[in-house]
This record gives structure tokens, sequence and C-alpha cells, in this order.
């Protein structure tokens, strides 16, 4: 990647800002999983590869995943996002790898939220 | 005057992302021209929780939901809307006929009342990938200082936020970075940014969050210093216990090298600087100023007396400016959106003096006895209740609140009492306590005041450096004297011999960490002086927590012999046989509680 000037960096903005957002492209779904240090000790690792063989497994080529940091409940961690096409994103918590494989099934798959780890739908408040 | 109707406007991190901030000031202005400003208030509120569709609003009292708005719809709406009361059907949205299966962020009071400005990208953005970072505004608030602001324009934006710095000490940034850079003009020297990620307090994890979660903005706030103080070289002093920030942090540098925001001509114009990563050991010290920069020196991190401040003569004697993570990162954003944004949040008018309030959130890890533990950013001036029990859920198990410890080890702890106190530098300090950097540890009523006292006390004698008598000595003395009072063994003049150590110390010692560590003694002397007494004069632990004043009985008469104590006990201290009143041998006990929590019919007593 060359190096940006301000024009470069404003076109290369608007375009992130596309990939970004779910909204153009050609994925159904994306999955975050947080992996702040918490997210970490709390078996973040385990969630985000049983969450790649249930996808290798079902051979799903249009699910974008994720990492992030920290999301805020560490309490409740592993914690997870999943943002399906045209729907508010919701919150996952207390995950366990089977757990994630029915979420990903149920919610990203099925079109359901997995109520039984589902915290809440939407997105924080900021500035 | 009340207004007839408000319009709340999605400032949920999906709307504003799809331009609702765009679209409030929009709507403000179309309402001015039509003059209903006095009429209808344009209200931002939390995430509405339908982010798919943004930005969205709600129109009240009609309850009107619309979606997908542009500015472009705006005239359209206020006029027909809220002009002539009809609303407009095709900008509305027709709701699914399933209720939702699950709340929405906004409805739970853990999220409901953050206000996320440093955090503003946590879990949303890779931190691993500078697109994702730009795609959310990374990187213009660069543009903007680099291309339309001088170096003077910056410092007085900065200045005008009231930012205070968030490592602790709350001292004005904008006055400090007009003091370095003075002071690196004056001597004709290039002066030395340099980022303070050594959290050391236990408890904290803020700025390891904020590195973790967000690393360009602490690189683009960097950044942004330097080009306003005239520096070419920076440093982020971090600590080895985190790797994963540091990892985080490495890459980040080395993207924004690649793109041209770090290194020589950042954004093709003749601006130079770099910033290299410098790992700490972990010593609580080397979060003070001048043991930071000792240590970044390659020498003993140990403090000097600051005479002259190190923002005159710091790393290597030159002009150096220390700001913390959080500090940092929230640079890009008032650069972006203004300090007259800034001051919107927080207490106080810092218009005249930034000393005079505390703008902007802050950053809380919110740890201890209580229920949702985390990481959280909330408004300057909130109340500790609203924190403890709206977004921490109050305590666990139903039991009562005690004290809040702030500030970390050289804070205080805050009873019940100042519950309702605003959360910010100057109430917080006025309380006995402070900012510090933002860990917030919640007590029930099963902790013990002095053995918190003397647990800190502890941590603090470990991390004196012992460079001055009465850090060194006084810590280790207040320490003897509290391990007394816990062991059952106070004397009467004990407290007044701890107050003594603690007003000498304030006075007299080398550096903050040593000024400020009698805090946790003299705080709980204030508040608790109680527990103290009654523990030198009763030598009762009220708490029930220091083993040496507690001692645990089985009541023969409601004792019914289920064994549950007897499989709890780890030392066979209790023995019986099965549906007969057990026996506690005092000899063997260890004093661990674990009978009381296992006994179902309250038959142990803990005295």
């Amino acid at each position: 990647m060359p190096r940006l000037t301000i024009d470069d960096l404003k076109k290369l903005r608007e375009q992130a800002a596309g990939a970004i957002a779910l909204r153009s492209g050609t994925a159904r779904a994306k999955v975050t999983i947080h992996m702040g240090t918490c997210g970490i000790a709390a078996g973040a690792r385990e969630i985000m590869a049983a969450l790649l063989a249930e996808i290798e497994r079902q051979g799903v080529t249009d699910v974008i995943v994720t990492t992030s940091g920290c999301a805020g409940l560490c309490s409740r961690e592993p914690m997870a996002t999943v943002e399906v096409r045209a729907q508010a994103p919701v919150k996952y918590v207390n995950l366990t790898p089977e757990r994630m494989v029915r979420v990903f099934q149920g919610h990203v798959l099925g079109g359901e939220v997995v109520t039984e780890s589902a915290l809440a739908a939407g997105c924080e408040t900021t500035g | 005057m009340a207004f007839r109707s408000h319009v709340l406007v999605c400032a949920g991190t999906g709307c504003v992302s799809c331009g609702s901030f765009d679209l409030g000031i929009a709507l403000e202005k179309e309402l001015g021209k039509r003059g209903l400003s006095g009429e209808v208030q344009v209200v931002r509120t939390g995430c509405q929780g339908f982010c798919a569709e943004g930005p969205v609003l709600i129109v009240q009292p009609e309850e009107v939901f619309y979606c997908g708005l542009k500015t472009s719809d705006v005239p359209m709406l206020v006029e027909e809307h809220l002009l002539k009361g009809r609303p407009v059907r095709k900008l509305m949205y027709t709701p699914p006929a399933a209720p939702a299966p699950v709340p929405t962020l906004s409805q739970i009071p853990f999220f409901a009342k953050q206000k996320l400005v440093v955090l503003r990208n946590r879990g949303l953005i890779d931190p691993e990938k500078i697109d994702d970072y730009i795609a959310r505004d990374g990187y213009a608030a660069l543009a903007k200082a680099v291309s339309e602001m001088t170096p003077e324009d910056i410092i007085r934006e900065i200045k005008l936020s009231g930012l205070r710095g968030r490592g602790g000490g709350g001292f004005p940034a904008g006055v400090k970075w007009a003091t370095c850079r003075q002071a690196a003009l004056h001597r004709g020297v290039e002066p030395i940014l340099v980022c303070n990620a050594d959290e050391g307090d236990p408890g904290a994890f803020m700025d390891r969050s904020i590195v973790e979660s967000d690393p360009h903005a602490v690189i683009e706030g960097m950044v942004i210093g330097a080009r306003a103080i005239g520096a070419k070289q920076g440093f982020v002093y971090i600590r080895h216990e985190y790797p994963i920030a540091r990892e985080r942090l490495a890459k980040a540098l080395d993207q924004a090298r690649e793109y041209g925001l770090l290194g020589r001509g950042i954004l093709d114009t003749k601006f130079d600087f770099d910033i290299s990563i410098v790992q700490g050991a972990g010593a609580f010290v080397c979060g003070e100023s001048t043991a930071l920069m000792a240590s970044l020196e390659g020498k003993a991190g140990e403090p000097r007396a600051k005479y002259i401040h190190t923002v005159e003569y710091g790393y290597k004697n030159l002009p150096t400016n220390l700001n913390n993570v959080e500090t940092w990162a929230n640079v890009p954003l008032i650069i972006n959106r203004g300090a007259a944004w800034f001051t919107t949040m927080g207490s106080g008018d810092v218009s005249e003096n930034p000393w005079n309030g505390s703008s902007g959130t802050k950053v809380f890890s919110l740890v201890g006895k209580v229920n949702n533990t985390g990481l959280i950013e909330v408004p300057m001036g909130i109340t500790l209740r609203e924190i403890i029990f709206d977004i921490g859920g109050g305590i666990p198990r139903g039991r009562a609140f005690k004290a809040v410890q702030t500030g970390g080890p050289s804070g205080g702890c805050l009873p019940a009492t100042h519950l309702d106190m605003p959360v910010d530098f100057d109430s917080l300090t006025a309380a006995g306590s402070m900012m510090g950097s933002g860990g917030m540890i919640v007590m029930d009523d099963q902790t013990c005041m002095v053995d918190v006292a003397r647990y800190f006390i502890g941590f603090l004698t470990e991390e004196s450096c012992g460079k001055c008598i009465p850090c060194r000595e006084g810590l280790r003395c207040s320490l003897d004297v509290l391990t007394r009072i816990t062991e059952g063994k106070g004397e009467e003049g004990d407290v007044a011999l701890l107050e003594e150590m603690g007003t000498v110390m304030q006075d007299a010692c080398l550096c903050a960490l040593g000024s400020s560590a009698p805090n946790p003694v003299i705080s709980t002397l204030r508040y608790f002086r109680d527990e103290y007494d009654a523990h030198v004069r009763e030598h009762r632990c009220p708490a029930g927590v220091c083993k040496a004043l507690i001692t645990y009985q089985i009541d023969q008469a409601k004792c019914d012999g289920c064994h549950a104590c007897v499989t709890a006990c780890s030392t066979g201290a209790i023995t019986g046989q099965v549906k007969y009143p057990h026996l506690l041998n005092q000899d063997l006990c260890i004093k661990c509680g674990a009978c009381l929590d296992a006994c179902k019919r309250d038959a142990v007593v803990r005295a």
C-alpha cells in the first residue's frame, strides 16, 4: 500500500466504511468475537476455533468472521456479536464452543435469535 | 417553556456511523428556519436497537418511528410532521408482526447509562486492521490537524475542551502541551512525546483495553500532539504484563507507518514523527513521570525531586510531554468534533479555566463486589450510585454496599453516604479520594476496612522504590501497625500513630507514590474509624474477615447433623455422627468459613 495523501485517506475511508458496514458486499452475516484479554482468558479462542470449524464443516462461504476488543461486560465473557444483514446486531454472552455452534446454526443460518445465550440487540451510544 | 414535541435521534454507534449526527444538526437547523426551535426539541438518545435501518429517530409524543433517513429528508419531515402534524408515511417503518426476541441494549442499564467516546470503536472494529479504524473516521482528525490547523490552533482547541489528564493528576492537557512547546522553542531543542501505558493499579485495566481494542486512536492522538508541540520522536511506555496490547500496538504502528501516517512526511506534508514502544518491567512507581523517564533512559525507575518539571527537563533533559493512554485517545475526537462538543459532556464550566470542571467522559474498570464487572465509559459528573447500582447492577447476593475504592492504591474508600456524589476530579479529591486512572473497586459489608487498608499499604510497601526515607520507612511502619491491628494486637495510640505517619508522608515524600500512599489509611480512618476502634479496643472484626479476631462455632441446638460442614471442611476440624449435632475443634480450624457457607440451618456461628 502506498503512502497516503489526505485525498487518498478520504477515498480509503469511503471504501472501508462500505466494507465494515455489511450494507454493501455479498456477505450475509458478520460474527465478531470479542478478543480482549478478558475474552481470551474466558475462552474466546476456543469459541473462535469452534465457529471456524463449524463454518468449514458446513461449507459456508458468505459469513465474515472477525475479531474485536473487549465489549465492556467482562463478567459475561466470552462474548460474540452476530450481525445478520439488514438486522440489528445481537450480543451473545457466556458462550461455550457448543453454544457458539448453536448460535451459528440458529441465528446466522436459521435467522432466529438464539435466546439461550442472547443478551440484547443493538449497539451502544457513542459521543 | 415546555416543548410540545421531542425528536429522539438515535446516537448509537450504528446510527452514528450512518450519519445521525449530521441528521440531528440538519433537524435543528431546519427547525430554527421554521421558527420551531422553542417548540420541538432534538434529543440524542442511546441505541434504539434498530441499527440495520439507521439512522433512526422517534417523534414524540406520537411515537412515530422513522428510519433510513438522509439529511435531504429533513425539510420534508419538518414541514409535514412537525409543522403540519402529518406523519410522513414513506419514511416510516412498518414493524414485523413478531415481537423482538431479545431486549435492546438501551433497555439494559449496563449499556444505556454509558457514553462511548474513547471506547467508541470497542467491539466494533478489528484492532489489527487500520482500514477498520479509518472507516470509522480514523485519522480524519490528523488530516484536519495537518492541513487546516496550526500548532497553536490545536493547542487552543485542547485548552478550550478542558481535557484534563486521565492518568490520575487531572492536569489540563492543553496547558501542559503549551508549556512543553514553549520550553522547546525557548531552548531550541526538539521536545519528546510519551504515552504512559504503565497502568499499575490493582484492579485497573482501562488503558490495556483501550490499546487492545483501538490502538490507532492512541497513535492518532499522539501524532496530533506531536504536530502541536513540535515533536519528532515519541514513546509508548507499556508494561511487560500486557502482551496482547503490546502486540496490537506494534502491529498498528507498522500499519500507520506503511500508510504514511507515521514516520517521515506524514500525509504527504513536511511533518515527521515516529513512535517506538518501550517495555516497562511492571514497577508501580514507573507510572510516576520522573521515574518513568528514568526507566525510559535505561536507568533504575526512581523518581527525582520535581523542582523542575519534566515538561521542561524530562527524557534526556529534553522537554517531555507525558500523557496517559486515555488522554491521547480523547484527542482525535476533540479535534474532529471541536472543543464545544466535548464540553457538552461533563460537569462544571471549563470555558474560562480547565481547572473549574471536568469535561468529557471517563473510562472506569468496575470490579469487586458488583454484579456487572467490566469496562465502562460514563460522562463526568455521573453519580457513584448510578455507576454501582445501575451500570454495575448492584451488589451480588443482595448484600449491603459498604464502600467504593477509587483511584487505585493511592486513592481512598468512600462510604454509602457519598453514593450521590458526582464523579469528577474535584469532588473525588474533596471527599478524600481521587479520580486516579479509573479503577473502581466496590466492597460489600463482608469487607473489613482495616484489612483493605492493610492490603493497599502492603502493595505500596512492595512497590516503593526506596529512594526516599519517608516513603520507604513510613510505609513499612504503617504496614506493621496495620498488621498488628488486624491480628488483634493493636494498642491504644496505634491509630494516632498511623495518622501522624500519614501526615508526614504527605508532606515529605519525594514523589506522588509516597505522598498519596497514606490515602487508603487516612480515608478509611475518616469514614470507618469505628472499625479501627473495634479491632483495637474490643479485639473484634465487625466484618468477620480478620482471622485472628474471629472464631467459628457450631450451635448445638440448631445443628441437625446433616454432615454438609464436615464435607466442606478441608482440615477435618468438624466431627460428628450423621443426625447428631457436630463439634468443631478450634485447634484444627483455619477459619476459612467454608462450613458457614455450607450450613443450611444457620448452625455455624461466626463470632
